[in-house]
């Protein structure tokens, strides 16, 4: 149960941050994570989404996926159309993302490229990897030596916003930093 | 498992010059009445697929059914019950009666080696005059195709140019939500008929090519989380990585003698075209950036290949010599353009043209010029020729939160849309050569 109370604080922290720092318009209509109180069971046992979140937060294992996301801000950074730029919020949380990967020399981790729906197959797989590969050399230039960060892109395969909309755009074209060993 | 065909030159007199012709570039507009009545049974014997009579009703549905599918024929129910003696003697005056320009008939045998062979007449029914005729001799289990010989054979010798009806497509199956897809390769018949998934759907994989022997297919699969690119070779089911290396490598295309692939590998953020000699697996790079380089697909002599960049800014498509050198942009026009595929006629390049919110699919002349868009809906995208470059066939996806994705036929004069029918979701569609 504390896990699972964990990581409902982690979600919100990460719902929390994304109101700070990306316009309104491109938030996701997000499905409420399991075990957020919906007049279930668990209500009695969770922490509410959205209140206390920061104590609860702290909670998460030092060196653990969850210490990462925690500590980032985000593992995941948004792109323009069409765009690898790493723009200054993205740069913020790769920033964050290296000085936590600095703590934990064990750690290694892919970075996948994601697109929006408006290119073709082809052409989004190597923009996929353009994204990826923008903010490893964000990663690396931070310090993070290159024999931990790997890429991949997934193109438009694998989207986590399932509409044909500007918001839907905006939530898909991203980076997204996985941790694949080395985490507690 | 390869498939023998035999021709077999029935005994004819050489057919006088046809006096009924479809026009290939606007027979859409006013399809040839065509009759084909179930073909009669001399002899009713059992073979592995069915009775002769019930292959001859069934062969017949075929053939009026792929005559139909190309537009340029409109097949009429039968006015006359046709028995054996009609098939090399038709009752051309009760024919007459009715709307059908075009009679197409033949019989079913069984052979003792316990194939069949399909027997094929097409007349022309004012003139009374004999247009074709051809037997067919295969295995039971290969009837159908020997009916798409039989309609290909039609549609020949109607229009003068060479059929598709026996040839298959490999395109990848989906199913499963638009965050999570479940994608299959799967190959069928042109027609929808003799499914089959090849891959159960453990990996994400992508843009299936037929090699020139249809016998090996090129992708891009997910596998061990190493995008790259692999062979399939459909008989025996074995799969095999090519890619080496770990950098990306994607979009691959046989070449037209099926000796070489091109595709693309994408290193650090750029994405470079290269070709492979499949023998011994040496590499050469054709293309040195900037910026992205894919979609390669060659003419159909081998001399030169049609290729996708964003070196200019944007997304267009370009040409090269095979060997990577003149490269030359050849799209213009409003909005972007990628996906170019080289039509096996070489007289025109299809591809996926972007303009603001839509994907369409065009065609144009290697130099760029004619570009005519056929379709229009919200995202037309991959197209694939026929083996006689007249049909282009392209994957359609719909907005919004199921992500449904289906294949589509369009004439090249951009009428008689269709849709494929799969069992699940279906992109990515490649169109064989035509089946020997």
């Amino acid at each position: 149960m504390p896990k699972r109370a964990a990581a409902v604080a982690m979600i919100a922290i990460l719902v929390g941050v994304g109101a700070c720092s990306t316009k309104k318009k491109i938030l996701p209509p997000a499905p409420p994570p399991i075990g957020t109180p919906l007049g279930g069971g668990t209500s009695s046992t969770t922490t509410p989404a959205g209140s206390d979140s920061g104590t609860v937060g702290t909670r998460a294992v030092p060196g653990s996926l969850a210490d990462f996301r925690a500590t980032s801000g985000s593992d995941t950074v948004l792109f323009a159309y069409d765009s690898y730029d790493v723009d200054d919020t993205a740069k913020a949380i790769l920033g964050k993302q290296a000085e936590w990967l600095a703590r934990y020399p064990g750690v290694r981790v892919t970075v996948e490229g994601h697109t929006d729906e408006r290119g073709t197959r082809e052409y989004n797989l190597a923009l996929g990897d353009r994204r990826a590969s923008a903010a490893k050399n964000f990663l690396a230039a931070q310090g993070v030596i290159t024999s931990r960060l790997q890429t991949i892109s997934y193109g438009k395969e694998r989207p986590v916003a399932d509409g044909s909309d500007d918001a839907a755009y905006a939530q898909n074209r991203r980076a997204v930093t996985v941790i694949v060993s080395g985490a507690r | 498992m390869r498939i023998l065909f035999q021709l077999l030159v029935l005994l004819a007199t050489a057919p006088a010059a046809a006096v009924i012709r479809v026009d290939i570039n606007s027979g859409t507009a006013s399809p040839l009445p065509v009759a084909v009545p179930t073909f009669p049974a001399t002899a009713d014997a059992a073979t592995a697929a069915g009775t002769t009579s019930a292959l001859g009703n069934q062969v017949a549905a075929i053939i009026a059914a792929d005559l139909g599918s190309s537009g340029l024929f409109r097949p009429v129910d039968a006015v006359v019950v046709v028995v054996p003696a009609d098939v090399t003697a038709p009752r051309f005056d009760a024919w007459r009666a009715s709307p059908a320009q075009a009679l197409v008939t033949g019989n079913v045998t069984a052979n003792p080696d316990g194939g069949v062979t399909v027997g094929c007449y097409a007349y022309d029914v004012a003139s009374s005059e004999e247009l074709a005729r051809q037997g067919f001799v295969t295995t039971a289990a290969n009837w159908r195709r020997a009916a798409h010989k039989c309609a290909d054979l039609v549609y020949a010798r109607l229009t003068g140019e060479t059929g598709y009806f026996d040839s298959r497509i490999v395109y990848v199956s989906e199913t499963g939500p638009k965050t999570t897809r479940i994608k299959r390769l799967a190959v069928m018949d042109q027609d929808g008929a003799n499914h089959r998934f090849l891959t159960n759907g453990q990996n994400l994989v992508l843009t299936p090519r037929f090699a020139p022997n249809q016998q090996t297919l090129t992708y891009m699969s997910f596998a061990e989380n190493r995008p790259r690119v692999w062979l399939y070779t459909i008989g025996t089911g074995r799969q095999e990585a090519i890619g080496e290396g770990a950098n990306m490598s994607f979009s691959p295309r046989f070449s037209p003698d099926g000796a070489r692939l091109v595709y693309s590998i994408s290193q650090n953020g750029t994405t470079d075209i290269y070709r492979m000699d499949i023998a011994n697996r040496s590499v050469t790079r054709l293309t040195h950036g900037p910026g992205i380089n894919t979609s390669p697909s060659y003419s159909p002599d081998g001399s030169r290949i049609v290729f996708e960049s964003d070196r200019g800014g944007g997304q267009q498509i370009y040409t090269m010599n095979a060997d990577g050198s003149g490269q030359q942009r050849i799209s213009f026009g409003e909005g972007r353009a990628g996906t170019p595929v080289w039509s096996p006629r070489g007289d025109l390049i299809a591809f996926t043209r972007l303009t603001t919110g839509k994907f369409r699919i065009g065609v144009m002349r290697p130099d760029g010029s004619g570009e005519r868009l056929l379709t229009n809906a919200y995202q037309d995208e991959g197209p694939t020729w026929s083996p006689n470059g007249r049909v282009v066939l392209f994957f359609r996806t719909a907005a919004g939160r199921t992500g449904k994705v289906d294949l589509h036929s369009i004439d090249l004069s951009g009428t008689n849309e269709r849709t494929i029918k799969t069992p699940l979701d279906a992109s990515d569609p490649a169109w064989s050569p035509l089946l020997p």
